[in-house]
């Protein structure tokens, strides 16, 4: 027999968010778990590809980590592995400065592997909607 | 070798086949090109058949006779300036009124050849519109990745700046919905963060208003006969206090009596960034030593530390900008990643040289050599 906990943790959904910077990924953490999820954090690439091995269900990637375009990148790599792993990737630089990253375009579409582009200022409950979202739950 | 199109308008056959005959073999180089231009020659007999070539074939240069059968010189110029086009072009005139001439030029026209004219008229002619052609291509060239270089640079930037804004924005968030309950001390680690980022910010502004500084040029240096002992001095008194809350010792060994032609502003930002570093990257307890002096024609300085050292993987990014080495041990340290670009591009400034040796764990020396004039 399971125990109660075992049950719940195992029905419980696990987020895996990637960045580097330490004040947001505590921020993150404390609001998706207070939404009632598990979470696991990863400060780079190579933290986030070894975190990927604990199957989470929704995988939240900072856009500017190592390198400019390194949520693109991870995005890209974890598509490959598991295309039906929802991804959001979240960005600190705001579109209306004219600073977009280039992903208007087809062609960019069709290699950035994102389910949702979100601004890190977004606000908790409108997270926990998109979240909601993207695991249909 | 690169080719060149050429195109040849003109209606008399003598001139088309004389510039065809003339150019054939021969080539232009310039000292400071890479390759030599060789040249192409197409040719029209009126303005309308010109106009249709130079939309079907990328041109180069044209040399235009005003006098044509059809629409004159003059309108197909005007056309090729309205679709601007990056072409050179030459009129070739056998009795041009002023008035065309002034009207050529307004239109971009390069340069006028007066007909009739000999070979070697039309080789230097070529030749000079030929380093004008690669001299335009060229600054257009430097411009626009100089564009993207800053575009890069501000997109780093707002990133950099935005980071520490959102930080203390989500805890005040979370303050604010009394998230963690009604007592402030479960908030304590929230709003500690918070006065770290903000301080981080700070710290990044000014580096900014440095940048800023050696952006605006020559224009605002006040180069001047400068002491640098008592800067160095000073220096070591603005990293004091945080060296005293590591318990980290300073020792100078700096020369009374160093003078150098120099913008005392910038010699402080090389020596108080180059200062805070030996601290901010060292241990309890640990050392920095701080030397300034003339060597030869030399002025050399040194800044030494016992710190956490830089691995030799990591030694080629410490001068990029907003580069900041990530480890275990730097993870808790503030900083921009701007200081090191800023004074190696002062150091560029005074045409001198820094260097730097590291051992991880033990520590880290940076050396500065500027020659005295
Ligand atoms: N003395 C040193 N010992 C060890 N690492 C150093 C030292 N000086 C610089 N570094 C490394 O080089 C990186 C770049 O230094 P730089 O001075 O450009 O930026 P910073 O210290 O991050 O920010 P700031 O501009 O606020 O000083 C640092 O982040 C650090 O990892």
């Amino acid at each position: 027999m399971m125990s109660k906990t075992e049950a719940m943790s195992r029905i419980k959904k696990m987020i895996l968010i990637v960045d580097d910077d330490p004040d947001y990924l505590f921020q993150m953490k404390y609001h998706i778990e207070n939404f009632g999820f598990d979470v696991i954090t990863a400060e780079n690439m190579k933290e986030a590809e070894k975190a990927l091995e604990e199957k989470p269900d929704l995988a939240i990637l900072d856009l500017m980590m190592e390198t400019q375009d390194a949520g693109f990148v991870l995005a890209y790599k974890i598509k490959k592995q598991q295309p039906r792993l929802p991804v959001i990737i979240a960005s600190a630089v705001a579109a209306e400065r004219g600073i977009n990253f280039r992903v208007e375009t087809k062609e960019d579409k069709k290699w950035i592997k994102a389910d949702l582009f979100i601004e890190k200022g977004i606000r908790s409950d409108q997270l926990h909607r998109e979240i909601k979202r993207l695991l249909k739950l | 070798m690169e080719k060149l199109k050429v195109l040849v308008v003109d209606d008399e056959p003598g001139i088309r086949s004389g510039v065809q005959r003339v150019l054939k073999n021969y080539t232009v180089g310039f000292p400071f090109m890479d390759e030599d231009f060789s040249f192409e020659v197409m040719d029209a007999e009126t303005g309308e058949s010109a106009l249709n070539m130079i939309t079907h074939h990328e041109i180069d240069i044209i040399l235009l006779d005003n006098k044509l059968p059809g629409i004159q010189g003059i309108e197909v110029l005007e056309k090729i300036n309205k679709m601007s086009l990056d072409i050179a072009v030459m009129m070739i005139t056998s009795y041009a009124s002023l008035e065309i001439a002034v009207k050529a030029t307004t239109l971009g026209a390069y340069n006028f050849i007066p007909k009739p004219f000999t070979p070697d008229e039309v080789k230097s002619a070529i030749e000079n519109i030929s380093k004008h052609l690669f001299l335009m291509r060229m600054t257009r060239k430097m411009k626009e990745e100089g564009r993207q270089i800053r575009f890069r640079f501000l997109s780093v930037l707002s990133h950099e700046l935005k980071s520490p804004l959102n930080a203390v924005e989500g805890y005040l968030e979370i303050m604010k919905e009394k998230q963690a309950g009604e007592n402030i001390t479960e908030y304590m680690s929230m709003i500690d963060r918070s006065l770290v980022r903000i301080k981080a910010m700070r710290g990044l502004i000014m580096d900014m208003l440095d940048l800023t500084r050696l952006e605006s040029g020559k224009k605002s240096r006040k180069l001047q006969n400068v002491n640098l002992n008592y800067l160095a001095r000073m220096a070591v008194d603005t990293v004091m206090p945080l060296a005293i809350q590591s318990n980290i010792e300073i020792i100078t060994n700096l020369e009374d009596e160093v003078q150098l032609t120099a913008d005392p502003d910038e010699m402080e930002i090389i020596f108080n960034n180059l200062l805070s570093n030996a601290v901010k990257y060292n241990r309890k307890n640990g050392e920095v030593q701080f030397e300034v002096k003339q060597k030869g024609n030399n002025l050399m300085i040194r800044v030494s530390d016992t710190g956490i050292g830089i691995d030799q993987e990591d030694l080629p990014k410490l001068f990029a900008e907003f580069s900041r080495i990530k480890t275990n041990e730097t993870q808790n340290i503030n900083g921009s990643g701007l200081g090191l670009s800023i004074v190696k591009k002062m150091v560029d400034l005074y045409r001198g040289t820094i260097d730097v040796s590291s051992q991880p764990r033990l520590g880290t020396t940076f050396k500065i050599t500027l020659p005295i004039i």
